[in-house]
């Protein structure tokens, strides 16, 4: 009976799309951003200053920076998506855009006068940026949930959390657009806080949302 | 596997029927009191191989791949039915070791290694490590100096466990 299956299979033999794991996972993700930046205008709304804030560093650094993330991460789901996957060598990579960050903001710290060292780490909003970032990286975690559950992931927890951090990572683009904090020491540890709890979701519901 | 990807139907039948026998050893040696289990798991797998083919990375190995679904059935398998005798999900595990198609299946997948090695340095390796030649020996057979066996040995036994680590690209 397995012979029947077999010339069963071979039958329905179509040539695949090239890329169609990458394809698929870029699919999820900017659905999801799309949605979340959506998201943002309509419930919190754009920042006002956004006419100027264009024509600042820190404005692009920060998408750069949560953008980066979701590459990264990305690009570990790449691989966590297929059976035996190795996905070590990327993952390390996430580190990349944090430790740069890091060194930016360490560097902002130390040239700035003491007094101004608190604001620059808390800024007006820390206590809300890293809850926001998370409610806004819901909707990538859709997209990747259904993209990286249509391919084969074999290591649900660790592609869970993968999933998560590119979702955060969206989430947090998606949220510089509201966002006016303009210091790299309240991006290195708020934003980042917020896509590693997005990234923490990820890792909780992957043994559950990520089967196939 | 890549001719079977580009759509050849032949090549595609043939490699599910040489998976078809890998993987039913492998079931019916962790499912030895339910063969039609084992069975079932076998069929599962293969549609399982042809719905998720897109996966397959082209530097990965065939088996790897496949043995890779196969545990994921078999663990789903025993999550449904209530058992966890085996090892978890996550746990890096090589389970082709412990098989009894895992000599053959070695024997594919460093035929396939090993052609990802010059010539000389197949010839080198294959003397050594496998057919066990002390290296004196086949210094004197090659013409060059025992320490450059040594080297050429070396590299390309790491090149080769690299590549059947599944990590073709190296990364």
């Amino acid at each position: 009976m397995s012979e029947d299956l077999i010339a069963r299979l071979s039958q329905d033999l179509r040539p695949l799309p090239r890329f169609m794991v990458a394809r698929r996972l870029l699919v999820g993700a900017i659905l999801g951003l799309l949605v979340s930046a959506a998201l943002v205008a309509a419930i919190v709304g754009v920042r006002p200053d956004i006419g100027q804030a264009v024509g600042k560093t820190m404005f692009w650094g920060k998408l750069v920076y949560a953008l980066a993330l979701a590459a990264m991460a990305l690009w570990a789901c790449e691989r966590l998506a297929r059976p035996a996957g190795d996905a070590r060598g990327r993952i390390g990579w996430l580190f990349a855009p944090v430790l740069a960050l890091a060194a930016a903001a360490g560097w902002q710290f130390a040239h700035a006068p003491a007094a101004a060292r608190a604001p620059m780490l808390m800024g007006h909003s820390a206590s809300v940026c890293p809850w926001l970032i998370l409610a806004f990286s819901l909707p990538p975690l859709g997209g990747l949930v259904w993209a990286v559950r249509g391919l084969a992931p074999t290591r649900l927890r660790l592609a869970g959390l993968m999933v998560g951090l590119a979702a955060g990572g969206a989430g947090a683009a998606a949220y510089a657009l509201h966002c006016d904090e303009m210091a790299a020491p309240f991006l290195v540890v708020w934003y980042t806080l917020g896509v590693a709890a997005a990234g923490v979701v990820g890792w909780s519901l992957g043994p559950r949302v990520l089967r196939w | 596997m890549l001719r079977s990807l580009a759509g050849d139907a032949a090549a595609y039948r043939r490699l599910l029927a040489g998976l078809r026998e890998r993987l039913d050893v492998y079931f019916r040696q962790r499912l030895r009191s339910d063969p039609a289990q084992a069975e079932d798991l076998v069929q599962e797998t293969l549609m399982a191989v042809h719905a998720k083919r897109a996966t397959f990375d082209t530097n990965q190995l065939v088996t790897a791949w496949t043995y890779a679904i196969a545990r994921y059935k078999l663990i789903d398998h025993m999550r449904r039915s209530g058992r966890r005798r085996f090892t978890p999900i996550d746990e890096e595990h090589d389970l082709a070791a412990e098989d009894e198609s895992a000599a053959a299946d070695a024997r594919l997948d460093l035929t396939r290694g090993l052609t990802g090695l010059s010539a000389h340095a197949r010839d080198l390796v294959v003397s050594v490590k496998l057919r066990g030649e002390p290296i004196a020996d086949v210094a004197r057979r090659t013409g060059a100096s025992e320490g450059a066996v040594k080297v050429t040995v070396h590299r390309g036994f790491m090149k080769l466990a690299a590549r059947l680590r599944g990590r073709g690209d190296g990364k």
